[in-house]
Protein backbone atom coordinates (compact mmCIF):
# COMPACT_ATOMS: atom_id res chain seq x y z
CA UNK A 1 0.00 0.00 0.00
CA UNK A 2 2.80 2.35 0.81
CA UNK A 3 3.99 2.15 -2.40
CA UNK A 4 1.08 4.71 -3.67
CA UNK A 5 2.36 7.27 -0.98
CA UNK A 6 5.37 8.50 -3.38
CA UNK A 7 3.77 11.31 -5.54
CA UNK A 8 5.18 9.94 -8.78
CA UNK A 9 3.20 6.36 -8.63
CA UNK A 10 0.06 8.29 -7.34
CA UNK A 11 -0.10 10.77 -9.65
CA UNK A 12 0.61 8.26 -12.58
CA UNK A 13 -2.82 6.57 -11.15
CA UNK A 14 -4.78 9.84 -11.37
CA UNK A 15 -3.41 10.80 -15.13
CA UNK A 16 -5.14 7.25 -16.04
CA UNK A 17 -8.26 8.40 -14.17
CA UNK A 18 -8.11 11.54 -15.34
CA UNK A 19 -9.52 11.20 -18.97
CA UNK A 20 -12.23 8.46 -18.53
CA UNK A 21 -14.20 10.42 -16.03
CA UNK A 22 -13.59 13.83 -18.01
CA UNK A 23 -14.86 12.01 -21.24
CA UNK A 24 -17.57 10.49 -18.91
CA UNK A 25 -19.03 14.03 -17.79
CA UNK A 26 -18.40 15.59 -21.42
CA UNK A 27 -20.94 12.46 -22.62
CA UNK A 28 -23.14 12.02 -19.53
CA UNK A 29 -23.83 15.57 -18.67
CA UNK A 30 -25.81 16.85 -21.88
CA UNK A 31 -27.38 13.40 -21.98
CA UNK A 32 -28.60 13.45 -18.11
CA UNK A 33 -29.69 17.03 -18.82
CA UNK A 34 -31.73 15.82 -21.37
CA UNK A 35 -33.44 12.86 -19.82
CA UNK A 36 -34.34 15.25 -17.05
CA UNK A 37 -35.56 18.11 -18.31
CA UNK A 38 -37.08 16.97 -21.87
CA UNK A 39 -37.73 12.57 -21.79
CA UNK A 40 -38.63 12.78 -17.56
CA UNK A 41 -42.50 12.96 -17.05
CA UNK A 42 -43.97 16.21 -14.95
CA UNK A 43 -44.64 14.73 -11.63
CA UNK A 44 -48.59 13.47 -10.82
CA UNK A 45 -48.51 16.44 -7.88
CA UNK A 46 -45.55 18.68 -8.27
CA UNK A 47 -45.62 19.09 -11.96
CA UNK A 48 -42.58 20.08 -13.70
CA UNK A 49 -41.51 21.99 -10.17
CA UNK A 50 -40.08 17.82 -9.12
CA UNK A 51 -37.53 18.45 -12.03
CA UNK A 52 -35.12 20.07 -9.59
CA UNK A 53 -34.76 16.55 -8.30
CA UNK A 54 -32.39 15.80 -10.27
CA UNK A 55 -30.01 18.09 -9.18
CA UNK A 56 -31.01 18.01 -5.21
CA UNK A 57 -30.88 14.34 -5.21
CA UNK A 58 -27.47 13.65 -6.36
CA UNK A 59 -26.29 16.73 -4.71
CA UNK A 60 -27.30 15.26 -1.16
CA UNK A 61 -25.52 11.45 -2.46
CA UNK A 62 -22.61 13.45 -3.57
CA UNK A 63 -22.12 15.26 0.34
CA UNK A 64 -22.35 12.31 1.91
CA UNK A 65 -20.41 10.13 -0.15
CA UNK A 66 -17.34 12.82 -0.29
CA UNK A 67 -17.48 13.09 3.75
CA UNK A 68 -16.81 9.16 3.32
CA UNK A 69 -13.58 10.02 0.86
CA UNK A 70 -12.77 12.65 3.63
CA UNK A 71 -13.29 10.99 6.56
CA UNK A 72 -11.35 7.85 5.15
CA UNK A 73 -8.22 9.69 3.86
CA UNK A 74 -7.94 11.06 7.57
CA UNK A 75 -8.57 7.85 8.87
CA UNK A 76 -5.88 6.18 7.02
CA UNK A 77 -3.78 9.31 7.35
CA UNK A 78 -4.00 9.74 10.84
CA UNK A 79 -3.13 5.64 11.43
CA UNK A 80 -1.19 4.68 8.45
CA UNK A 81 0.54 8.54 7.92
CA UNK A 82 0.15 8.26 4.34
CA UNK A 83 0.18 11.44 2.60
CA UNK A 84 -1.47 10.92 -0.50
CA UNK A 85 -4.67 9.69 1.47
CA UNK A 86 -4.26 13.14 3.74
CA UNK A 87 -3.74 14.59 0.17
CA UNK A 88 -6.85 13.49 -0.90
CA UNK A 89 -8.80 14.10 1.73
CA UNK A 90 -8.01 17.94 1.77
CA UNK A 91 -8.62 18.17 -1.87
CA UNK A 92 -11.94 16.68 -1.33
CA UNK A 93 -13.62 18.87 1.46
CA UNK A 94 -14.50 22.27 -0.39
CA UNK A 95 -16.21 19.94 -2.86
CA UNK A 96 -18.13 17.77 -0.15
CA UNK A 97 -18.85 21.26 0.99
CA UNK A 98 -19.70 23.24 -2.76
CA UNK A 99 -22.20 19.62 -3.03
CA UNK A 100 -23.96 20.34 0.38
CA UNK A 101 -24.35 23.87 -0.35
CA UNK A 102 -26.67 23.08 -3.73
CA UNK A 103 -28.30 20.30 -2.00
CA UNK A 104 -29.29 22.84 0.78
CA UNK A 105 -30.38 25.76 -2.03
CA UNK A 106 -31.66 23.11 -3.93
CA UNK A 107 -34.07 21.93 -1.36
CA UNK A 108 -34.99 25.60 -0.49
CA UNK A 109 -36.33 26.67 -3.87
CA UNK A 110 -38.11 23.79 -3.98
CA UNK A 111 -39.26 23.88 -0.40
CA UNK A 112 -40.99 27.29 -0.83
CA UNK A 113 -43.52 26.36 -3.54
CA UNK A 114 -44.33 22.93 -2.38
CA UNK A 115 -43.66 22.69 1.75
CA UNK A 116 -44.75 26.64 1.84
CA UNK A 117 -41.64 27.27 3.64
CA UNK A 118 -37.77 27.43 2.94
CA UNK A 119 -36.46 26.19 5.68
CA UNK A 120 -37.76 24.40 8.98
CA UNK A 121 -35.54 22.77 11.61
CA UNK A 122 -36.43 18.83 11.35
CA UNK A 123 -34.16 16.30 11.72
CA UNK A 124 -33.11 16.02 8.23
CA UNK A 125 -32.65 19.37 7.31
CA UNK A 126 -30.90 20.49 10.56
CA UNK A 127 -28.30 17.36 10.11
CA UNK A 128 -27.15 18.61 6.58
CA UNK A 129 -26.55 21.81 7.81
CA UNK A 130 -24.51 20.07 10.59
CA UNK A 131 -22.62 18.42 7.68
CA UNK A 132 -22.13 21.95 5.91
CA UNK A 133 -20.63 22.86 9.22
CA UNK A 134 -18.44 20.34 9.51
CA UNK A 135 -17.09 20.91 6.14
CA UNK A 136 -15.93 24.22 7.35
CA UNK A 137 -14.97 23.52 10.08
CA UNK A 138 -12.53 21.11 8.58
CA UNK A 139 -11.16 23.30 6.18
CA UNK A 140 -11.19 25.73 9.00
CA UNK A 141 -8.85 23.57 11.26
CA UNK A 142 -6.64 23.31 8.60
CA UNK A 143 -5.39 26.52 8.27
CA UNK A 144 -5.76 27.05 12.11
CA UNK A 145 -2.21 25.98 12.94
CA UNK A 146 1.18 27.63 12.48
CA UNK A 147 2.17 24.01 11.97
CA UNK A 148 0.72 22.43 8.87
CA UNK A 149 1.08 19.12 10.15
CA UNK A 150 -0.53 19.83 13.34
CA UNK A 151 -3.38 22.11 11.65
CA UNK A 152 -3.95 18.54 9.73
CA UNK A 153 -4.21 16.00 12.04
CA UNK A 154 -6.50 18.09 14.12
CA UNK A 155 -9.37 18.36 11.33
CA UNK A 156 -8.69 15.22 9.96
CA UNK A 157 -9.87 13.97 14.04
CA UNK A 158 -12.93 16.42 13.53
CA UNK A 159 -13.34 14.22 10.29
CA UNK A 160 -13.47 11.26 12.10
CA UNK A 161 -15.99 12.61 14.95
CA UNK A 162 -18.03 14.22 12.59
CA UNK A 163 -18.95 10.09 10.81
CA UNK A 164 -21.63 9.86 13.05
CA UNK A 165 -23.94 12.84 11.26
CA UNK A 166 -23.60 10.41 8.31
CA UNK A 167 -26.00 7.46 9.27
CA UNK A 168 -28.09 9.94 11.27
CA UNK A 169 -28.92 12.14 7.54
CA UNK A 170 -29.63 8.85 6.65
CA UNK A 171 -32.13 7.54 8.93
CA UNK A 172 -33.31 11.15 10.34
CA UNK A 173 -36.42 10.68 7.93
CA UNK A 174 -37.12 7.04 9.69
CA UNK A 175 -36.25 7.77 12.97
CA UNK A 176 -38.43 11.29 13.54
CA UNK A 177 -41.23 13.26 12.13
CA UNK A 178 -39.90 15.21 9.52
CA UNK A 179 -41.01 17.41 7.10
CA UNK A 180 -38.85 16.35 4.62
CA UNK A 181 -40.01 12.97 2.73
CA UNK A 182 -38.86 9.50 3.81
CA UNK A 183 -36.27 7.64 1.05
CA UNK A 184 -37.54 7.07 -2.57
CA UNK A 185 -34.99 5.00 -3.64
CA UNK A 186 -32.53 3.14 -1.39
CA UNK A 187 -35.46 1.78 1.00
CA UNK A 188 -36.64 -1.57 1.90
CA UNK A 189 -39.30 -2.55 -0.62
CA UNK A 190 -37.82 -0.96 -3.87
CA UNK A 191 -37.78 2.74 -5.08
CA UNK A 192 -41.27 4.71 -5.09
CA UNK A 193 -40.20 6.62 -7.98
CA UNK A 194 -41.87 5.67 -10.92
CA UNK A 195 -38.82 4.09 -13.73
CA UNK A 196 -39.14 6.96 -16.28
CA UNK A 197 -38.30 9.53 -13.45
CA UNK A 198 -35.70 6.86 -11.70
CA UNK A 199 -33.30 6.39 -14.68
CA UNK A 200 -32.17 10.47 -15.12
CA UNK A 201 -32.31 10.72 -11.86
CA UNK A 202 -29.39 7.99 -11.93
CA UNK A 203 -27.82 9.45 -14.64
CA UNK A 204 -27.29 12.49 -13.62
CA UNK A 205 -26.05 11.25 -10.10
CA UNK A 206 -23.43 9.18 -12.45
CA UNK A 207 -22.49 12.19 -14.23
CA UNK A 208 -21.87 14.28 -10.48
CA UNK A 209 -20.13 11.36 -9.37
CA UNK A 210 -17.50 11.54 -12.70
CA UNK A 211 -17.88 15.33 -12.12
CA UNK A 212 -16.29 15.24 -8.25
CA UNK A 213 -13.50 12.31 -9.72
CA UNK A 214 -12.30 15.16 -12.50
CA UNK A 215 -12.45 18.19 -9.85
CA UNK A 216 -11.06 15.95 -6.97
CA UNK A 217 -7.85 15.05 -9.81
CA UNK A 218 -7.44 18.07 -10.37
CA UNK A 219 -7.40 19.46 -6.87
CA UNK A 220 -4.78 16.59 -5.90
CA UNK A 221 -2.36 17.39 -8.62
CA UNK A 222 -2.85 21.46 -7.32
CA UNK A 223 -1.69 20.53 -3.34
CA UNK A 224 0.66 17.90 -4.89
CA UNK A 225 2.76 20.99 -6.85
CA UNK A 226 2.34 23.43 -4.02
CA UNK A 227 3.78 21.16 -1.81
CA UNK A 228 6.66 20.26 -4.04
CA UNK A 229 7.08 24.16 -4.06
CA UNK A 230 6.78 24.57 -0.60
CA UNK A 231 9.52 21.63 -0.24
CA UNK A 232 11.35 23.42 -3.01
CA UNK A 233 11.31 27.14 -0.50
CA UNK A 234 8.59 28.98 -2.82
CA UNK A 235 6.42 30.64 -0.42
CA UNK A 236 2.61 30.45 -1.31
CA UNK A 237 1.42 33.35 -3.12
CA UNK B 1 4.86 11.02 22.41
CA UNK B 2 5.04 8.80 19.05
CA UNK B 3 2.81 5.79 18.99
CA UNK B 4 2.70 3.03 17.02
CA UNK B 5 1.12 2.19 14.24
CA UNK B 6 -1.19 0.01 15.80
CA UNK B 7 -1.80 2.00 18.77
CA UNK B 8 -3.12 5.31 16.18
CA UNK B 9 -5.32 2.36 14.74
CA UNK B 10 -6.77 2.03 18.24
CA UNK B 11 -7.19 5.53 18.90
CA UNK B 12 -8.99 6.07 15.29
CA UNK B 13 -11.48 3.15 16.13
CA UNK B 14 -11.88 4.65 20.22
CA UNK B 15 -12.49 8.05 18.62
CA UNK B 16 -15.08 7.07 16.23
CA UNK B 17 -17.02 4.78 19.21
CA UNK B 18 -16.80 7.84 21.16
CA UNK B 19 -18.21 9.96 18.81
CA UNK B 20 -21.09 7.06 18.02
CA UNK B 21 -21.36 6.23 21.97
CA UNK B 22 -21.99 10.12 22.81
CA UNK B 23 -24.04 11.09 19.44
CA UNK B 24 -26.65 7.83 20.52
CA UNK B 25 -26.68 8.94 24.12
CA UNK B 26 -27.47 13.05 22.83
CA UNK B 27 -30.30 11.66 20.72
CA UNK B 28 -31.52 9.00 23.35
CA UNK B 29 -31.36 12.14 25.79
CA UNK B 30 -33.69 14.15 23.72
CA UNK B 31 -35.68 11.54 22.15
CA UNK B 32 -39.34 12.50 20.83
CA UNK B 33 -38.18 16.02 20.72
CA UNK B 34 -36.07 15.63 17.64
CA UNK B 35 -39.05 15.09 16.05
CA UNK B 36 -40.87 18.05 13.65
CA UNK B 37 -44.05 17.17 15.32
CA UNK B 38 -46.52 15.53 16.78
CA UNK B 39 -49.60 13.16 15.75
CA UNK B 40 -52.89 13.15 17.09
CA UNK B 41 -52.58 9.73 18.28
CA UNK B 42 -49.38 11.03 20.30
CA UNK B 43 -51.66 13.94 21.82
CA UNK B 44 -54.75 11.55 22.65
CA UNK B 45 -51.64 9.19 24.67
CA UNK B 46 -49.82 11.99 26.28
CA UNK B 47 -52.99 15.25 26.61
CA UNK B 48 -51.07 18.76 26.65
CA UNK B 49 -52.48 21.87 28.46
CA UNK B 50 -54.22 23.92 26.39
CA UNK B 51 -52.16 27.03 25.27
CA UNK B 52 -48.89 25.28 24.71
CA UNK B 53 -47.65 25.82 21.00
CA UNK B 54 -46.94 22.55 19.20
CA UNK B 55 -46.87 21.27 15.75
CA UNK B 56 -48.97 18.89 14.94
CA UNK B 57 -48.67 16.50 11.91
CA UNK B 58 -50.99 14.12 9.90
CA UNK B 59 -53.19 13.96 6.86
CA UNK B 60 -56.37 16.12 6.16
CA UNK B 61 -59.32 14.30 6.74
CA UNK B 62 -60.81 13.58 3.16
CA UNK B 63 -64.25 15.66 3.55
CA UNK B 64 -63.25 17.64 6.26
CA UNK B 65 -61.86 20.38 4.42
CA UNK B 66 -64.94 23.89 5.24
CA UNK B 67 -63.94 27.11 4.02
CA UNK B 68 -65.43 29.89 6.00
CA UNK B 69 -66.88 33.03 4.46
CA UNK B 70 -64.30 35.24 6.32
CA UNK B 71 -61.18 33.62 5.00
CA UNK B 72 -61.31 30.85 7.82
CA UNK B 73 -60.61 27.38 6.47
CA UNK B 74 -61.69 24.55 9.37
CA UNK B 75 -60.48 20.48 8.72
CA UNK B 76 -59.12 17.76 10.54
CA UNK B 77 -55.99 16.27 10.93
CA UNK B 78 -55.56 12.27 11.02
CA UNK B 79 -53.48 9.87 11.76
CA UNK B 80 -56.03 7.14 10.75
CA UNK B 81 -56.86 6.04 14.30
CA UNK B 82 -57.39 9.42 15.87
CA UNK B 83 -58.19 12.81 14.20
CA UNK B 84 -58.14 16.30 15.53
CA UNK B 85 -59.87 19.72 14.56
CA UNK B 86 -58.00 22.30 12.89
CA UNK B 87 -58.99 26.39 12.50
CA UNK B 88 -56.94 27.55 10.34
CA UNK B 89 -56.69 31.52 8.51
CA UNK B 90 -54.38 32.26 6.07
CA UNK B 91 -52.70 31.48 3.01
CA UNK B 92 -52.66 26.99 2.29
CA UNK B 93 -49.80 25.65 -0.12
CA UNK B 94 -50.29 24.42 -3.29
CA UNK B 95 -50.22 20.83 -2.07
CA UNK B 96 -53.34 20.93 0.42
CA UNK B 97 -55.74 18.83 -0.56
CA UNK B 98 -58.03 16.27 0.73
CA UNK B 99 -56.11 12.86 2.19
CA UNK B 100 -52.42 15.22 1.70
CA UNK B 101 -49.65 14.85 4.59
CA UNK B 102 -49.71 18.05 6.22
CA UNK B 103 -47.76 19.88 9.53
CA UNK B 104 -49.21 22.59 11.14
CA UNK B 105 -48.01 25.17 13.90
CA UNK B 106 -50.16 25.86 16.43
CA UNK B 107 -51.81 26.00 19.68
CA UNK B 108 -54.37 23.58 20.98
CA UNK B 109 -57.56 25.18 22.34
CA UNK B 110 -60.03 24.39 25.20
CA UNK B 111 -62.38 22.24 23.36
CA UNK B 112 -59.72 20.43 21.90
CA UNK B 113 -59.59 22.40 18.90
CA UNK B 114 -55.90 23.41 17.18
CA UNK B 115 -55.73 26.77 16.15
CA UNK B 116 -53.30 26.75 13.51
CA UNK B 117 -50.66 30.13 12.85
CA UNK B 118 -49.04 27.92 9.61
CA UNK B 119 -49.83 25.19 7.73
CA UNK B 120 -46.91 23.43 5.46
CA UNK B 121 -47.37 20.71 3.47
CA UNK B 122 -45.56 17.31 3.85
CA UNK B 123 -44.22 15.99 0.32
CA UNK B 124 -44.60 11.94 0.50
CA UNK B 125 -41.72 9.70 -1.46
CA UNK B 126 -43.71 8.78 -4.45
CA UNK B 127 -42.82 10.00 -7.98
CA UNK B 128 -44.42 9.52 -10.86
CA UNK B 129 -46.10 10.53 -14.32
CA UNK B 130 -49.55 11.76 -13.96
CA UNK B 131 -50.88 9.22 -16.26
CA UNK B 132 -49.08 6.14 -14.14
CA UNK B 133 -50.83 7.60 -11.02
CA UNK B 134 -54.64 7.98 -12.50
CA UNK B 135 -54.00 4.40 -13.47
CA UNK B 136 -53.20 3.10 -10.48
CA UNK B 137 -56.23 5.28 -9.38
CA UNK B 138 -58.32 3.08 -11.41
CA UNK B 139 -57.25 0.29 -10.77
CA UNK B 140 -57.64 0.40 -7.04
CA UNK B 141 -54.26 0.29 -6.08
CA UNK B 142 -53.84 4.03 -5.02
CA UNK B 143 -51.87 4.81 -1.83
CA UNK B 144 -51.89 1.28 -0.58
CA UNK B 145 -50.31 2.08 2.45
CA UNK B 146 -50.51 5.89 2.37
CA UNK B 147 -50.78 7.08 6.16
CA UNK B 148 -47.83 4.39 6.92
CA UNK B 149 -46.19 6.37 4.05
CA UNK B 150 -46.76 9.83 5.36
CA UNK B 151 -45.78 9.16 9.01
Amino acid sequence: MHGYATPLRFGRILDAIYPWALAGVLVLAPVGLWMALVVAPPDYQQGDAARIMYVHVPSAWMALFVYLVMASGSAAALIWRHPMAEITARAAAPLGAAFTALALLTGSIWGKPMWGTWWVWDARLTSMLILFFLYLGYLALHEAFDDPERGARAAAILALVGVVNLPIIKFSVDWWNTLHQPASILRIGGPTIHPSMLWPLLTMALVFKLYFICVLVLRIRLLLAERRLASLGVERG
Amino acid sequence: MRLRKRQRLLLVVLVLLLGAGSAALVLAALGEKVSLFVSPSDLVARPLEPGRSLRLGGLVEPGSVERGADGEVRFSITDGAHSVPVVYRGVLPDLFREGQGIVTQGRLEAGGVFRASEVLAKHDENYMPKEVADALKRSGHWKDGAVEAQR
